[in-house]
């Protein structure tokens, strides 16, 4: 089915936080805040808020920051 | 409207000033330098007799029917070729002219059949007109046999599925030759003999399907008898009435005059004041429309509980009723965002802004998206990052002024056919050339076009690749110094991002496999040419980088000013008819029309008071996102409109899984196409034949499509949609589309000032169309960027996931041909199939050699996620580890290959790179088995 077991949203926010990789952490991890707060829909923030509390297994650093960063606004 | 018949002067226009005055038969006229006399005749309101001329072409001066006395001059001139002087005094009309010519007319008249009143081009032949013109009322020699050697029983060339060839009729004015070279720049014809025996030829020896002809038409619009006619004018007759409006296939938007007997379309006939194609066209824009009559159509709202039962053909209020029904049940049931709707660029601007009003005020959240997201999204995101908004930065024609042209990522002579042709004229003129594609397109090497850098780059290393020719920019000085320090923002942290060693041509040779020297050479070129412009199309959007390779080009045109004038600039090339205006119109699930974030308080407003109900400010689900959700169950139904997601998206088994998910799947088509099959309501739609409205093609040109003929369904789209939207019980109601564009006049800045009225008047506009430009924007950020500064991104190169392995050691690319059209829906119900009849595989000989693989042999494909079954193609224009195929046929299912990467930023699927592998078919095996058993043949046998 999927070409992946790894869920959509955790690929994805993987895929933003990659593009950032090369900033400081917490300038990387404010642009893809910024980035998912501008194209996501808050069920798939919600998603990967619900990804990280669980461990955030399988998630770039960039993009468990990024969550952190989100967590009051999209909860 | 009677039939439209565009005046001819003879002669192209030249451009300047109007500063040489002369006479034409006493009365004085301006003119600008280098205009020829029959021009200016013209100009002065005389017709001077022709036949070899016309203002399509460059004048050939054959047929001499066009002589002119001239004060002063000697003999008898050609006004079709003497260029006007100041002061000149010309006569067209004396005796001996009119001697002169009747004796031109009687040679041509000896050897043509004198059949005019049964001739198809009876009422539409030059030959016939000038005959009356110069009054000629005798013939010497005779006619025919009478008169001796004849050409009268040439053969008729029926080949091509759309005209033919009476070579009987041929006055070898080489009109058609002129116009396969300079319009459309195939060169698939030629004179063949010299004198009498001259005759025209495509090819030698060959008839016009086995040439190299493309099928344009040009050829056939140029000539002036019924040599070169269409076949639906032989059958049908002389059209009567003509009708201006907008091909429907792609991004290009061609204006043609569809010309009409009675209710019956005859012909499509490219429109001279198309500012888009100025008379040209394609296969597919002039030939292929008769799917819009094809029995296949459906033509009346269909209903089913479930996919398991068959389609129940309904009233329009039972199926409308029950579609509003349904989603307000699951709305109840499951949420307010457990529905949306998917909008189509092949619709009309007003058609797609009623579905997006209709997700937004009545649905009451942002699910709405288009399938701008499998092609172009990257170009919205990339551009808006870059320069402020999201469409190309100059108008086709600017074309004509480039020095140095990069195609990147796209191949124009197939997809974007009348574009390619203007490039084309600019590439003989002498303008540089850079391809950037893995395959060798045509474009790189055809005739007297060269490209002088062909950048044959691994396919999905494009970003490292524009990084590479940045970092030459920006270490080797070749920088636009005062255009980035006066235009752009960010210019430092980037320059100094991008002169890292690790983005030199050396650097990342290995990766892109494209060798430094030649990045190198090809960045000089691009900077220092003097006008640069990129052209790109969807090898550049559809990878897991799209977003950053648009902004990578976007970098690359700032640091060398090559931005805001004409001849420069970033062109998306865009695949289909409307795919701008999808956008435009906020099709996308985070911006409202006119590219305005639902966050925006100010924009929501606008369509609050107007709309009456509150706006949601969060970003709703894009497609892919619907397919995740649907799977997961949070999305339960969806409204489709004009689009075949289920053969069209990639990774077919989850969409296919995710459609059947859904609790309601609502479609809006022509066709009961693929995705259909997992509809419970098929609301008929209507083609560009019977739509009332507007396209906007690649360049921001807003263009009318009128209707031909009623709705054969009996309905407008958006008419359906305000009756939805009106069952749901949400007031929405429009007298005409021209009311739909009033009121996104109403509240889209960008759309100001736009009307039908306007565009009747003026032809097109180009936006941005407001107080500030009321004549529109042909070349966007002259002054300054539309978010003031222009900014400079830094653009990291990140692989892609999609490897190829051991398993799959080949990269599928994938791309579309001339003759058919995306997933062939219209394409393959008309004779375009003569081109195209199946997709095929192409690959390199040597990949073929080593798997035992022969040109035509069937061959299976296979991905991570699927297989199909497919014919292969050996050529040497592939790179070796690289193979290719269309999508235009859903037995292939090209896409049942395809995966569910995606651009990191939008989300546009990675169509480009997928790692397969290629076999021999099982069957194909089996038959070369059977070959391999049977005895040989020996010559004696
Ligand atoms: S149809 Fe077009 S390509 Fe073919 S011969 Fe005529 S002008 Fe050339
Ligand atoms: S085919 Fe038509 S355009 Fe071509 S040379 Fe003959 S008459 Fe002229
Ligand atoms: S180039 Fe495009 S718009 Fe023009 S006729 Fe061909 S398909 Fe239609
Ligand atoms: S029209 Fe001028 S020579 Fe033919």
């Amino acid at each position: 089915m999927s070409t992946s077991t790894v869920p959509p949203h955790v690929r994805l926010a993987n895929d933003v936080a990659v593009q950032f990789a090369h900033r400081p952490l917490e300038v990387a991890a404010a642009a893809v805040a910024t980035h998912m707060r501008d194209f996501w829909e808050p069920r798939m923030t919600r998603a990967l808020l619900a990804h990280v509390a669980a461990g955030g297994d399988a998630l770039d650093p960039v993009a468990v920051r990024a969550a952190q960063l989100l967590g009051p606004a999209a909860s | 409207m009677t039939l439209l018949k565009e005046p001819d002067f003879g002669t192209p226009a030249r451009e300047g000033a109007a500063t040489v005055e002369l006479t034409v038969d006493g009365v004085p006229v301006m003119v600008p330098p280098g205009t020829s006399v029959m021009r200016a005749a013209k100009h002065a309101g005389v017709d001077v007799p022709k036949l070899c001329a016309t203002d399509s072409l460059e004048a050939f001066g054959s047929c001499r029917l066009c002589v002119v006395e001239i004060d002063g001059a000697r003999g008898t001139p050609a006004s079709c070729t003497t260029p006007v002087a100041p002061g000149m005094v010309v006569r067209t009309q004396t005796e001996r002219l009119g001697k002169l010519r009747r004796g031109v007319m009687e040679l041509y008249i000896s050897d043509h059949p004198l059949d005019c009143l049964t001739c198809s081009a009876n009422g539409d032949c030059e030959l016939q007109d000038m005959a009356g013109v110069t009054g000629l009322r005798e013939v010497r020699y005779g006619s025919g046999v009478e008169a001796g050697a004849n050409h009268m029983d040439a053969p008729t060339d029926t080949s091509n599925p759309y005209f033919d060839f009476d070579a009987s009729k041929c006055i070898a004015c080489s009109r058609c030759v002129r116009a396969c070279d300079e319009v459309q720049g195939t060169l698939a014809l030629t004179i063949e003999g010299r004198g009498f025996d001259s005759k025209v030829a495509a090819g030698a020896g060959v008839s016009f399907m086995e040439s190299d002809c493309v099928s344009c038409g040009a050829c056939v619009q140029a000539c002036p008898t019924a040599t070169l006619q269409e076949k639906s004018v032989v059958q049908l007759g002389m059209p009567t009435r003509s009708v201006v409006t907008t091909c429907a296939y792609c991004g290009v938007g061609c204006s043609f005059k569809a010309e009409l007997r009675g209710d019956e379309l005859v012909r499509m006939v490219p429109y001279k004041d198309g500012g888009a194609n100025e008379g040209h066209s394609c296969v597919k824009g002039r030939f292929a429309f008769g799917y819009a009559s094809h029995p296949d159509r459906v033509l009346s709202p269909m209903l089913r509980e479930s996919i398991a039962d068959p389609w129940r053909e309904v009233s329009w209020e039972e199926a409308i009723g029950f579609t509003a029904r349904r989603l307000r049940e699951i709305q109840a049931e499951h949420g307010p965002g457990s529905i949306g709707a998917i909008t189509s660029s092949r619709t009309t601007n007003e058609e797609v802004y009623v579905v997006q009003k209709m997700v937004r005020a009545v649905f009451g959240n942002n699910n709405v998206d288009t399938c701008a997201r499998v092609c172009h999204s990257p170009t919205g995101y990339g551009l808006k990052q870059t320069f402020g908004t999201s469409a190309g930065t100059q108008d086709f024609k600017s074309v004509a002024k480039a020095d140095v042209i990069m195609v990147i990522g796209a191949n124009p002579t197939d997809g974007h056919p009348v574009f390619a042709s203007r490039m084309k004229r600019r590439l003989r003129q002498g303008a540089k050339l850079i391809v950037i594609d893995p395959r060798r397109i045509d474009l790189v090497r055809s005739p007297h076009i060269e490209a002088t850098h062909h950048l044959q780059l691994a396919p999905g290393t494009n970003v490292a690749v524009v990084n590479a020719m940045a970092h030459v920019i920006v270490t080797e000085g070749l920088v636009d110094r005062a255009f980035v320090q006066e235009r752009c923002e960010d210019v430092a942290a980037w320059e100094a991002f991008i002169a890292g060693p690790e983005h030199s041509p050396e650097a990342v040779e290995e990766i892109t496999g494209v060798p430094a020297a030649e990045v190198r050479a090809a960045a000089r070129l691009y900077a220092e040419a003097g006008n640069g412009a990129i052209y790109y199309g969807l090898g550049v959007t559809e990878h897991s980088q799209g977003s950053t390779m648009v902004m990578g080009m976007a970098n690359l045109a700032m640091a060398t000013g090559n931005i805001g004038r004409d001849g420069v600039g970033i062109n998306p090339l865009r695949g289909q008819n409307n795919v701008q205006g999808a956008c435009d119109m906020g099709s996308f699930p985070h911006e409202l029309p006119g590219y305005r974030h639902v966050s925006d308080d100010g924009a929501r407003d606008v369509y609050e008071q107007l709309w009456g109900t509150p706006l949601l400010d969060e970003p709703g689900l894009r497609i892919p996102n619907m397919f995740d959700s649907a799977i997961d169950g949070s999305f339960r139904a969806l409204f489709v409109q004009g689009e075949d997601i289920a053969q069209s998206d990639p990774n077919t088994q989850h969409v296919h899984a995710a459609l059947a998910a859904l609790d309601l799947v609502v479609v809006q088509d022509l066709f009961e196409n693929e995705t259909a099959k997992f509809a419970h309501v098929l609301l008929p739609g209507t083609s560009f034949l019977e739509k009332d409205g507007t396209f906007t093609n690649a360049e921001r040109r807003i263009n009318r499509v009128r209707p031909v003929m009623a709705p054969k369904t009996g309905k407008q789209e958006w008419q359906i949609i305000c009756e939805i939207a009106q069952a749901m019980g949400y007031p929405m109601h429009y007298d005409s589309s021209a009311q739909i564009m009033d009121e996104i006049a109403l509240t889209t800045p960008t759309f100001a000032g736009v009307s039908f009225a306007h565009l009747d008047r003026v032809g097109s506009v180009q936006w941005p169309c407001n107080e500030a430009s009321p004549g529109g924007t042909p070349i966007m950020h002259q002054d300054e960027f539309v978010r003031g500064k222009g900014r400079f991104v830094e653009t990291v190169y990140v692989p892609t996931r999609e490897r190829s392995t051991r398993k799959f050691p080949l990269i599928l690319t994938t791309g579309r041909i001339l003759s058919q059209y995306n997933v062939g829906a219209q394409t393959r119900r008309t004779a375009n199939v003569a081109w195209h009849p199946e997709d095929i595989l192409e690959l390199h000989p040597h990949d073929g050699e080593v798997r035992g693989i022969n040109d035509g042999d069937m061959v299976t494909l296979s991905s991570r996620v699927g297989r199909t079954t497919l014919r292969a193609v050996l050529a040497e224009r592939m790179p070796v580890g690289v193979c290719y195929t269309t999508f235009h046929h859903p037995v292939t299912g090209a896409n049942v290959i395809t995966t569910d990467n995606s651009d990191w930023a939008t989300n546009c699927p990675e169509y480009k790179v997928t790692a397969v592998q290629v076999a021999l078919s099982p069957e194909q095996a089996a038959v070369r088995e059977d070959l391999a058993q049977q005895p040989v043949a020996t010559a004696g046998d």
